[in-house]
């Protein structure tokens, strides 16, 4: 299976990447080698096997309702590219 | 042609936790500065591990349980992944394909017709960061993200305004009841989204859906499905389409207006979260949880009108609110039989909700307890003090929280029954009024309530007004013998 330059674009938007021309091609075949790759698995029938939702043998992991410290805001923003007050700040985002 | 409008409701309601969905940050963020109730974990910094908090989940499959759900054996959460910056991981912790609870129902009365509107599931979140949007930049406080959120979504079987506000009112009573949410939606603890169709009456096929938000009142639900319904039939009814748009309530305009298209499906990718090992419900685990059901609104107000023997309207206000309720049993508890439920559940219903309304408090505050409402109604009942100087007595209780007998001495308010004490003030009334008298005795009998209605204010409201009655028709029949 082949994807398509808008798939690509498509799936770059969605990831916030902007891909060069250059990149735009590469990935179109990367991409389409994997999809190709796992096809594969489409050869087994799963029909009558319920979907994985975890592979760890872990069930009912869960804590107790109790309140632990949280950071410091200092610590917390220590981190942010842009801060303004003690709020993180992105660039505008419009409604 | 006749039109028919096809409702759905997604409301979300925040658990009331401790703490937050997946780490131990602290869930009560209303008055908190600005990202002090953040952790690794709610940031989404990588290598971190959320851990599931046992008490949201057992308040929502609560919520599940109330409104009669099914609770699947197995549970799992999921990745919806989407790229705006209120949660910084880039996803959102939720339920996608497996939720917690599904296909339960919800009855409303439709003015005496009970009609049941379908639950399809309500499954759990986190919410999301608060952002403040200026010119130059957006402002985000992470306090709010990964607040325990569950979601309730109905099916789409409401047919008016009138039934999606019924179905909300009820829906957050039930929460309320289970403490599980403050339902308070001016807070936003409560938030709602309704899907509004229109097609021709008897058609059998959905109209377009036209999604609406930014309602952040139950009024506003009310005003904006209506107003959604009534624009949708108009397009309709002018040969127009409907576009599948998000519309937003504008409170100011009164009007829904235009948001964004959703022409594109959203595209969420949702895949099972890798961090969080799924959960197996047991039957043991849930039949715990169903034995921590309280007794539901619904059933309790049937049991109010059969045990209590009181009107089907005043028990409907009375179980609205569990501590209503509550306080109406405790009061008739209080009564021992000598005063009837019915006089109660009148004076709550009436007298005390109006303090509760002027002062905009709730009665989980009120300075009156249940004791000393039984305190005041035996004065009334006892004769001591008539019900309108009880009225007065009341509003001095509830600013005070003085009891009943204290303000009764304190201004002098017993009820005067003495016979030759009144009769100067019956003797006065007429002799100030002969114009009145005249009609009287010219046989308009109507007059007598004008007079008792002197001797009252003559009194300050303490006359008893049985002795008044008969003393007016005593003196005013020695009147007509004169003649
Ligand atoms: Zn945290």
């Amino acid at each position: 299976m082949k994807l398509s330059r808008d798939q690509v674009l498509h799936i770059a938007e969605l990831a916030k990447l902007a891909l060069s021309e250059e990149e735009i091609e590469l990935f179109t075949e990367q991409l389409s080698e994997i999809l190709a790759y796992f096809e594969k698995l489409n050869r087994l029938d799963t029909s009558a096997i319920p979907p994985t939702a975890q592979v760890i043998d872990m069930r009912n992991v869960t804590r107790p309702d109790e309140v632990r410290p949280s950071l410091s805001p200092e610590e917390a923003l220590a981190n942010a590219p842009q801060r303004k007050g003690n709020f993180f700040k992105v660039k505008p985002i419009l409604e | 042609m006749k039109y028919e409008a096809i409702i759905g409701m997604e409301v979300h309601a925040q658990i009331l936790t401790a703490s937050k969905m997946f780490c131990g940050c602290s869930a009560d963020y209303a008055s908190a500065p600005p990202n002090t109730h953040v952790c690794p974990v709610c940031l989404g910094m990588p290598g971190v591990l959320p851990v599931i908090n046992q008490a949201a989940v057992e308040a929502t499959i609560l919520t599940g349980l109330a409104l009669n759900c099914t609770i699947p054996e197995f549970s799992k959460f999921d990745r919806k992944n989407y790229p705006y910056p209120d949660l910084p991981k880039g996803y959102q912790i939720s339920q996608y394909d497996l939720p917690l609870c599904i296909n339960g129902w919800l009855e409303i009365d439709l003015g005496g017709t009970k009609k049941r509107i379908g639950i399809r599931r309500v499954h759990l979140e986190e919410d999301t960061g608060k952002l403040i949007h200026e010119e130059d930049g957006s402002l985000i406080d992470f306090n709010r993200a990964g607040v325990p959120l569950m979601e309730i979504v109905s099916e789409a079987d409401m047919r008016s305004a009138e039934e999606a506000w019924l179905y909300l009112t009820k829906l957050r009573t039930i929460l309320r009841y289970l403490g599980v949410s403050t339902g308070n939606m001016e807070e936003g603890a409560m938030r709602c989204e309704a899907n509004v169709s229109v097609r021709p009456l008897g058609s059998k096929e959905f109209g377009t859906k036209v999604e609406v938000k930014n309602l952040n009142s139950f009024r506003a639900v009310r005003q904006a499905i209506a107003y959604e319904i009534e624009r949708q039939t108009k397009l309709l009814q002018e040969g127009k389409r409907v576009h599948q748009v998000t519309m937003g309530w504008d409170e100011h305009r009164h009007r829904t207006v235009f948001q964004r298209s959703k022409e594109f499906a959203e595209d969420y990718r949702y895949f099972p979260e890798p961090d969080l090992p799924p959960l197996e419900l047991s039957r043991e685990f849930v039949q715990e949880i169903r034995s921590r059901l309280p007794e539901l609104p619904d059933a309790k107000r049937e049991r109010f009108i059969a045990q209590y023997g009181i009107k089907g309207d005043d028990a409907a206000l009375l179980v609205e609110e569990r501590a209503t309720a509550d306080y109406f049993e405790r009061a008739v508890a209080a009564a021992q039989k000598q005063i009837t439920p019915q006089t109660i559940a009148n004076w709550i219903v009436g007298e005390i909700f109006r303090l509760l309304r002027e002062n905009t408090t709730e009665i989980s505050s009120i300075k009156v307890s249940p004791e000393q409402l039984i305190e005041l109604l035996k004065l009334i009942q006892e004769g001591t003090i008539n019900a309108t100087v009880g009225k007065e007595v009341l509003d001095e209780m509830f600013a005070t929280g003085k009891s009943a007998q204290a303000i009764v001495k304190e201004k002098g308010l017993t009820q005067i029954s003495d016979e030759e004490q009144l009769r100067q003030f019956v003797q006065e009334a007429l002799a100030k009024n002969p114009k009145p008298l005249q009609q009287y005795l010219a046989g308009k009998e109507a007059v007598l309530g004008f007079f008792i209605g002197q001797v009252m204010r003559a009194t300050r409201g303490q006359a008893n007004v049985h002795v008044v009655r008969k003393l007016l028709q005593e003196e005013l029949d020695k009147y007509k013998n004169k003649e």
